[in-house]
């Protein structure tokens, strides 16, 4: 039972990293329904962002947090000038042709600045080691994480529910034209959703490092398990992506725990299953992409 | 014009003259003959060319033509060279029916798989394809008794061509058995798209439900060109094997799913010869370009990706149609 919960513990905190990484990608898709396959390339540029910050410039990890969300959400609204939005109103195909194009790029620019190796990181002292609550020994860490996770969906929930900017987003992801209309000026919405999603990305990959671990091939690794949390939550929806991160945080940990010898072998039948039998996504309304 | 020309609908006459083979077409066919004689040293690469030509044209049929976008290519390819390369380990080893059994297995899977394929939209079946290769991946990988896992399946031999032909060394009888090979596959492909079944694939690429109503079966169409496309991508696979006598897992690997994708792109799609032309520019280039450095060649092959989308649509086979039609503008401008 202990050991039960300790796993689920585990998950919990895997799913939240999910969550942080993927949230991005579902606005992406949800808005303006392009197939950002690179949608990792923004998380691996964060860890080795955290890295490099901690590693050469001996800046504090809480410090180096923030700084690397605004890197990466400065850097994503670069490359969504310069490369993504000539592609909003083309074909899948080429959306997904130019984002595996990215996903080389930074591949190959990763080994040839860090090599091909895992990344290590020092992970502050306090953040090391367990804490025994009731009798469950929990990592500090995992603790960190699913805080920040919380903190992060409180305020994604508030902003999108509660302000004009969420306002202007929900309507956009709901009916673009309709909003369009109405005077949102949707290109920005969406530039400006982008880039706090590639922000949060960047985010989730740094704090990922420890649980996640990271190399060059982080955004292939992973490919699968975002597009499937945006999939199965349903594209534009924060709280079913955060459902469908969690789930499959859980899933997978369980997985790797109980049935170790299949490999990656469950998470993609368990992928090819959910498709099969919900394609309007768990949460039912799904946009059709 | 004869008698009886005249009085054929315009149709008929414009779909026969799509049916014929064209000049450089078999210019195209004849210099790949040549290559036996003139590059004797060097068949064992254009083997390669050819096969991976093939498989491209089997992913031009549902990619260019009718417009299913897919990541997961490779798993027919894969299942194809293991067919061929277990099918010589069970004592089978003559070439031409292991391939015809390479390609049903192939094609059993491909038809069974375009239900979980075609139910979705382009999202769903961009990540359930990824998800069947990945799937395939592991199994290659897992069941290591008969895969030989990471290490790819060694010690094929493969028997004499129709107990007749000897592979030897050089390549020779292998390249001839992958010309022919994919030649006949080629003209089978090229009858099917130049015929109204080939043109009622494009109409669905275009507009869905233009072609629903005028009464193409869209889903009948597109579930039987997806078996074909399996079949053919088998067939290509177990070439590889037989020729090279060996498989490597990464037959199953998402990078030779995606590096299609390129090639496709860099020949253009449905153009009938942009898979054989991208495949050759494609192998060229990365023989060239990875012998200096690996990683560069994906940094490259990235730039090349995005350049592509933004520029250069419609590839060299596009390039090529576009200068034709330059030229028979200039000709016709100079006789009035």
């Amino acid at each position: 039972m202990l050991n039960f919960l300790g796993l689920l513990f585990d998950g919990l905190a895997y799913g939240t990293l999910l969550f942080l990484i993927s949230v991005g990608l579902s606005v992406t898709l949800g808005l303006m329904g392009f197939i950002n396959l690179a949608h990792g390339v923004f998380a691996m540029v964060g860890g080795y962002l955290l890295v490099v910050l901690m590693g050469r410039f001996g800046i504090d990890f809480l410090t180096a947090l923030p700084i690397i969300f605004v890197a990466v959400a400065l850097a994503s609204l670069v490359l969504e000038r310069t490369l993504y939005r000539p592609l909003y109103k083309s074909t899948h195909l080429d959306q997904v042709l130019l984002t595996v194009g990215i996903i080389f790029v930074a591949i190959a620019g990763a080994t040839y600045f860090w090599g091909p190796g895992q990344q290590p990181i020092n992970i502050p002292d306090w953040l090391k080691g367990q804490l025994s609550l009731a009798g469950v020994d929990l990592s500090r860490y995992r603790l960190f994480l699913m805080a920040v996770g919380t903190v992060i969906t409180l305020l994604l929930v508030f902003g999108l529910e509660r302000t004009r900017f969420g306002a202007r987003v929900r309507a956009s992801v709901e009916r673009q034209r309709t909003a369009e209309s109405m005077g949102i000026h949707v290109e920005r919405v969406f530039q400006i959703t982008f880039a706090l999603g590639s922000g949060l990305a960047g985010l989730g990959g740094a704090l990922g490092v420890d649980v996640l671990g990271l190399d060059p091939y982080f955004p292939l690794k992973y490919l699968v398990y975002f597009l499937l949390i945006v999939v199965v939550g349903g594209p534009g929806s924060v709280m079913g992506t955060l459902f469908a991160a969690l789930l499959l945080g859980v899933a997978d940990t369980a997985g790797k725990y109980y049935i170790p010898e299949t490999g990656a072998f469950v998470i993609y039948v368990v992928m090819i299953v959910l498709l099969l039998f919900f394609p309007q996504g768990l949460l039912g309304r799904r946009k059709e992409i | 014009m004869s008698a009886r020309e005249k009085h054929t609908p315009p149709y008929l006459l414009t779909l026969a003259a799509r049916e014929r083979w064209g000049r450089s077409e078999i210019a195209f066919w004849l210099g790949l003959v040549a290559v036996y004689f003139l590059l004797p040293t060097k068949l064992m690469f254009a083997s390669q060319i050819l096969i991976t030509g093939l498989f491209a044209v089997s992913l031009d049929l549902i990619l260019g033509y009718a417009g299913i976008v897919t990541l997961g290519h490779a798993a027919f390819f894969g299942l194809g060279a293991y067919t061929a390369g277990l099918l010589t380990k069970v004592g089978f080893t003559e070439p031409a029916s292991g391939l015809l059994i390479a390609g049903l297995v192939a094609g059993i899977f491909g038809y069974l798989s375009s239900y979980l394929v075609l139910r979705g939209r382009d999202l769903s079946r961009l990540m359930i394809t990824l998800g069947i290769g990945l799937l395939l991946y592991e199994v290659a990988n897992r069941a290591t008794d008969i895969t030989g896992g990471v290490d790819g399946l060694q010690g094929i031999a493969v028997g004499k061509l129709f107990g007749l032909f000897a592979f030897d060394l050089y390549g020779k009888t292998a390249y001839l058995y992958v010309l022919g090979v994919s030649f006949l596959l080629f003209a089978i492909v090229r009858a099917l798209m130049t015929s109204p079944y080939g043109l009622s694939l494009r109409s669905i690429r275009e507009n869905q439900q233009r072609a629903v109503a005028i009464g193409i079966p869209i889903r009948t169409r597109l579930t039987n060109i997806y078996t074909f496309a399996a079949v053919l991508a088998g067939i290509s696979g177990a070439l590889l094997t037989q020729t090279t006598q060996f498989v490597a897992i990464d037959v199953f690997g998402f990078q030779r799913s995606a590096d299609l994708l390129i090639m496709l792109l860099i020949g253009g799609t449905a153009t009938l010869y942009g898979g054989f032309v991208g495949a050759a520019v494609f192998l060229i280039a990365q023989d060239w370009l990875s012998s200096i450095n690996a990683e560069y060649w994906l940094f490259w092959l990235g730039i090349l990706l995005i350049v592509t989308t933004r520029y250069l649509r419609g590839g060299v086979m596009g390039g090529l149609k576009s200068l034709h039609r330059l030229a028979a503008r200039a000709r016709h401008g100079a006789e009035p």
